[in-house]
């Protein structure tokens, strides 16, 4: 029986060699032929999806493999980016996903270089926000508090037209966000209340909602799975700040399939925050024409019409469709809350604190 | 009883001086590979983190954070991290007792059960707690419906005793495990000679197996402090907002607000508390077995006998039902049932069993490029679990041997190989990025880096399982062999490696079961076509929809049922030299 530790090394072994060395042979004679594709790196964040066939077919009609690397939720990936860049190790070739939240942080480090893509003629000025043309806006979707539909027929509740109507007794403990520290969606709340009330009356609308029970949680999986009514989690609040397109999500992915979306948005002025993703060729590529076509290919017709249904945002390119299941459910603000940038940028960790000490604390 | 077994163990046992002094060059050498491989893939990447946050490429962002947080954050970890740890060894102890020690019918069922919540990404153990104990949870609606309440009564979550029963949940199987495979290991007849002498049961417990088994009962303590010390995704998900943990704060700090002199500090004091708590266990003193408190027998279980036996095993049982098995069965029940019925507009929609969520995870259906197959995934993870089984157990076999080697080099060592423990996932994660942003590293098809990071969380758990199991190996048996003509090689098959066997499946076990279940280090390195299991619940999970809610309890099912299949066929692991026993 002295056989058989050998052989259980020798079967851990074959199945590692299995599973490892697999890939091996067919990746190493392409190393070893001299006309093998290019790669083309792109960081983005983990909420980045794509059709197979778009990118099957930039990659066939440019000659180059694209290889993804997604670096966590929007700040973890531009963050991730400061810090390889600050430490002179920065692999990719493009980055996708910095929003205006972060636009100033992501400008005043001097990560991108310029490109003026020609299809930034065919996109509105509203969201062209960098007039420096070192990143491009690629999409965009608005965050706005989600209802429980049902929750509000059968009570008979009238929906709240305001955010200010939120501090009414009626909506006492029905309203769940989340944690601007910790999660997007949460932060964009936040900004959406000062851009609101102002920087002097924010504070007070916060304080009298603490009052009147809001429930604070860490990121939108809880918030949306754990606390909302209105999702599979059928949690106490029929309330949550999620996303405009939510509702759409929720009846496409609807099991049993159903007619009308279990959910709606809150979309009264105000209310809403807009926020926009864009894109940028990073310093020092290797690549930069290859990236210039990446960055028109984020731009073509049929990535923004690819994008709707993978990631639930809208396209900023006149005259791209968006699908019929879309537009069912989602609906679009007019006219959503926004803030400069730039007093984003210099204020951002300063409200994020006083907003926990006067939530959290 | 304890004081004369050692000095009759010091008579059989000790080493001439010969072999003593060879041992200084032979321990050298078992230290090459284990320090060589710290250094380059935990050391140099924290080195390299250090360096960088503390470089004037940061200003310091100590505005916004005063020694007084700083020391509150602190006092909080410990605080819960002490709390845990107390609560996990009042429900770890008592079932690995029962679990060494006797035989009842379900008492492997209730054994792999115990392991399961190890292998669970946090997302899912918070909606399988909120399916149970939530506002909407199996609890809360039983007692509404109860007592006629309109409103849930429990508010369990977001809670500092939701936080201290998800650590327990998770890392009971930690000390019923250790525990468990150093019980197995001591032989029956010491207490039962005591017992035949007139020694009361709770005596022989107090004189004969307490001594025997307190380094091992430390250890597992002090690797369940560690664990909830430096926790993350519990205090994120299931404490809610108002609590943080240092590492939670690092997180916030890194992530969040790129502010990394904080952060930096922060992984300082971190590492420092748990070398200082390392410093502290290696002073406890070691009790060296003596032969015959090794067991013989493969299997010493005996049937429970008594109404105080049974009772525990009944306590025991409904205990681990209760934690670990309500929470879980909640789960899988939801993967599998459409409890949804009222919510539809329509209200006519069927409740009852179906497979579509699984069916579901088959279908691209939007033809995403990141669309992964279920049998990928598990491929995938299970790939890096058997590496990660094959790096720690070679390096952590090694470095048990160098330990269990009574010298100087070994004391001093002992700390930093425990540190990583302490080190900040995310910091180190931080560091991998600067550090191995080259190739061999960064291949795609297959990170070489993630079954070396879960190796690294796995190893301290692995030394920490096979130390007193090769610490308690007579030496006498050993030399036995050797008179009668064995070499090293045939020494260590023949002894050690027996006597090793129940450590070994222990240590193997945790190795695949951390691996299989890490997210972290997963989602970081891996490549997004090539997610692990956990990485692809989390894709599901992140996005809204009842389809997507239910793939993710389907893959959350799904990689319970890996974890339980791949600890059944590691349990039916033979070594050689077994069926002497």
């Amino acid at each position: 029986m002295r056989f058989r530790f050998p052989l259980l090394i020798g079967a851990i072994l074959a199945l590692l060699a299995a599973c490892v060395s697999a890939p091996t042979p067919a990746s190493q004679p392409a190393i070893a032929l001299p006309k093998e594709p290019q790669t083309l790196n792109v960081l983005t964040h983990d909420s980045f999806a794509v059709s197979e066939e778009l990118i099957k077919k930039f990659e066939a009609d440019n000659q180059v493999k694209i290889n993804f690397i997604k670096g966590g939720d929007t700040g973890s990936a531009l963050n991730r980016l400061i810090l390889e860049s600050i430490s002179g190790s920065v692999k990719a070739d493009v980055f996708y996903g910095v929003d205006n939240t972060f636009l100033s942080r992501a400008l005043s480090q001097n990560l991108f270089e310029p490109y003026k893509a020609p299809a930034l003629a065919e996109i509105p000025g509203e969201f062209q926000l960098d007039a420096t043309n070192q990143v491009v806006p690629v999409d965009y979707g608005d965050v706005c508090i989600n209802y429980d539909k049902q929750y509000f027929s059968e009570k008979t509740l009238p929906l709240p037209k305001s955010l200010s109507q939120l501090q009414d007794p009626a909506y006492q403990n029905l309203l769940v966000v989340e944690n601007p520290e910790t999660s997007s969606p949460g932060l964009a709340f936040m900004l959406t209340t000062i851009a609101a009330f102002g920087e002097n009356g924010w504070l007070d609308w916060w304080g009298a909602m603490k009052e009147n029970g809001v429930v604070i949680v860490t990121d939108w999986e809880t918030a949306y799975y754990t606390n909302f009514s209105g999702s599979s989690g059928r949690g106490p609040q029929p309330m949550v700040v999620s996303y405009a397109s939510s509702p759409a999500a929720e009846l496409i992915y609807s099991d049993p399939k159903l007619d009308e979306s279990p959910t709606a948005s809150i979309v009264a002025d105000d209310t809403c925050w807009r926020q926009i993703e864009f894109a940028g060729i990073l310093k020092g590529t290797p690549n930069r024409e290859l990236a210039e076509k990446f960055i028109d290919f984020l731009l073509s017709k049929d990535f923004q019409e690819d994008m709707p249904l993978q990631m639930f945002v809208f396209p900023v390119l006149n005259g791209a469709a968006v699908p019929e299941d879309f537009t069912k459910a989602p609906q679009i603000p007019a006219k959503p809350a926004s803030l400069d940038p730039a007093l984003i940028a210099e204020n951002r960790d300063k409200w994020v604190q006083e907003w926990t000490l006067l939530m959290l604390k | 009883m304890g004081p004369g077994m050692d000095t009759l163990n010091a008579q059989i046992g000790a080493s001439p001086a010969k072999t003593h002094k060879r041992a200084g060059w032979r321990t050298f050498l078992l230290w090459v590979l284990p320090v060589a491989f710290l250094l380059y893939f935990f050391y140099q990447p924290l080195a390299a983190i250090f360096k960088l946050v503390f470089s004037p490429g940061f200003k310091a962002g100590w505005q916004l954070f005063t020694p007084a947080a700083v020391a509150r954050i602190f006092f909080f970890t410990f605080y819960q991290a002490a709390l845990s740890t107390l609560l996990t060894l009042l429900v770890g102890l008592p079932a690995a007792y029962v679990f060494a020690k006797f035989d009842f019918p379900g008492r492997k069922g209730l054994n792999l059960l115990s392991l399961i919540p190890f292998i669970l990404p946090t997302v899912v153990v918070a909606s399988a707690f909120n399916t149970l104990m939530g506002p909407r949870g199996w609890i809360n609606l039983g007692i509404m419906a109860l007592f006629k309440l309109s409103d849930p009564p429990l508010k369990l979550l977001n809670s500092l005793p939701a936080v201290l029963l998800a650590h327990v949940f998770y890392n009971s199987s930690i000390v019923i495990r250790m525990v468990g495979s150093a019980l197995g290991r001591l032989n029956p007849r010491l207490t039962e000679a005591a017992r035949n002498l007139g020694a009361s049961n709770r005596q022989a417990i107090k004189e004969i197996t307490f001594p025997l088994l307190k380094p091992t009962v430390i250890g597992a303590a002090l690797l369940v402090f560690l664990f909830d010390f430096t926790s993350f995704g519990v205090i994120m998900m299931l404490g809610g907002p108002r609590y943080a943990t240092i590492e939670v704060e690092i997180y916030t700090q890194t992530m969040q607000r790129l502010n990394l002199p904080v952060a930096g500090l922060l992984t300082l004091i971190q590492l420092v508390f748990t070398l200082l708590l390392t410093f502290l266990y290696n002073r406890i003193k070691h009790p060296k077995y003596g032969k015959a408190a090794v067991s013989s027998e493969a299997q010493n279980l005996k049937k429970p006998r008594g109404f105080r036996e049974k009772a525990l095993i009944w306590v025991v049982a409904v205990v681990i039902v209760l934690l670990i098995a309500m929470p879980l069965l909640s789960l899988v029940s939801r993967s599998v049932f459409t409890l949804d019925a009222a919510r539809g507009e329509r209200g006519a929609v069927s409740t009852g069993f179906s497979l579509r969520y699984y069916q579901e995870l088959f279908i691209n259906r939007t033809g995403s490029l990141f669309y992964i197959p279920p049998i990928e995934a598990i491929r995938n993870s299970v790939s890096y679990s058997l590496a990660t089984v094959l790096i720690s157990t070679v390096i952590g076999v090694i470095t048990s041997y160098a330990l269990a080697n009574p010298s100087m080099l070994s004391r001093h060592l002992e700390p930093f190989i425990m540190l990583p423990l302490g080190a900040s996932a995310i910091t180190l994660g931080l560091g991998y990025l600067i550090v191995f942003n080259r190739p061999p590293w960064n291949n795609p098809s297959f990170s070489l880096l993630i079954p070396i990071a879960h190796s690294l969380v796995a190893l301290p758990l692995v030394i920490r399982v096979l130390l007193p199991a090769i610490r308690g190996i007579p030496s006498n048996l050993r030399q036995a062999a050797s008179v009668l003509g064995a070499n090293r090689v045939q020494v260590f098959l023949q002894v050690d490696l027996p006597i090793l066997l129940r450590a070994l499946l222990a240590s193997i076990v945790f190795a695949f079961t951390i691996s299989l279940g890490e997210f972290g280090a997963a989602s970081f390195l891996a490549s997004p076509l090539k997610p692990t299991i956990p990485v692809a619940i989390f894709r599901f999970i992140s996005q809204p929809g009842a389809l997507n809610y239910g793939q993710a309890l389907a893959m959350s099912t799904i990689l319970m049922l890996t974890c339980a299949a791949g600890t059944v066929l590691i349990g039916r692991i033979r070594l050689p030299g077994e069926e002497l026993y």
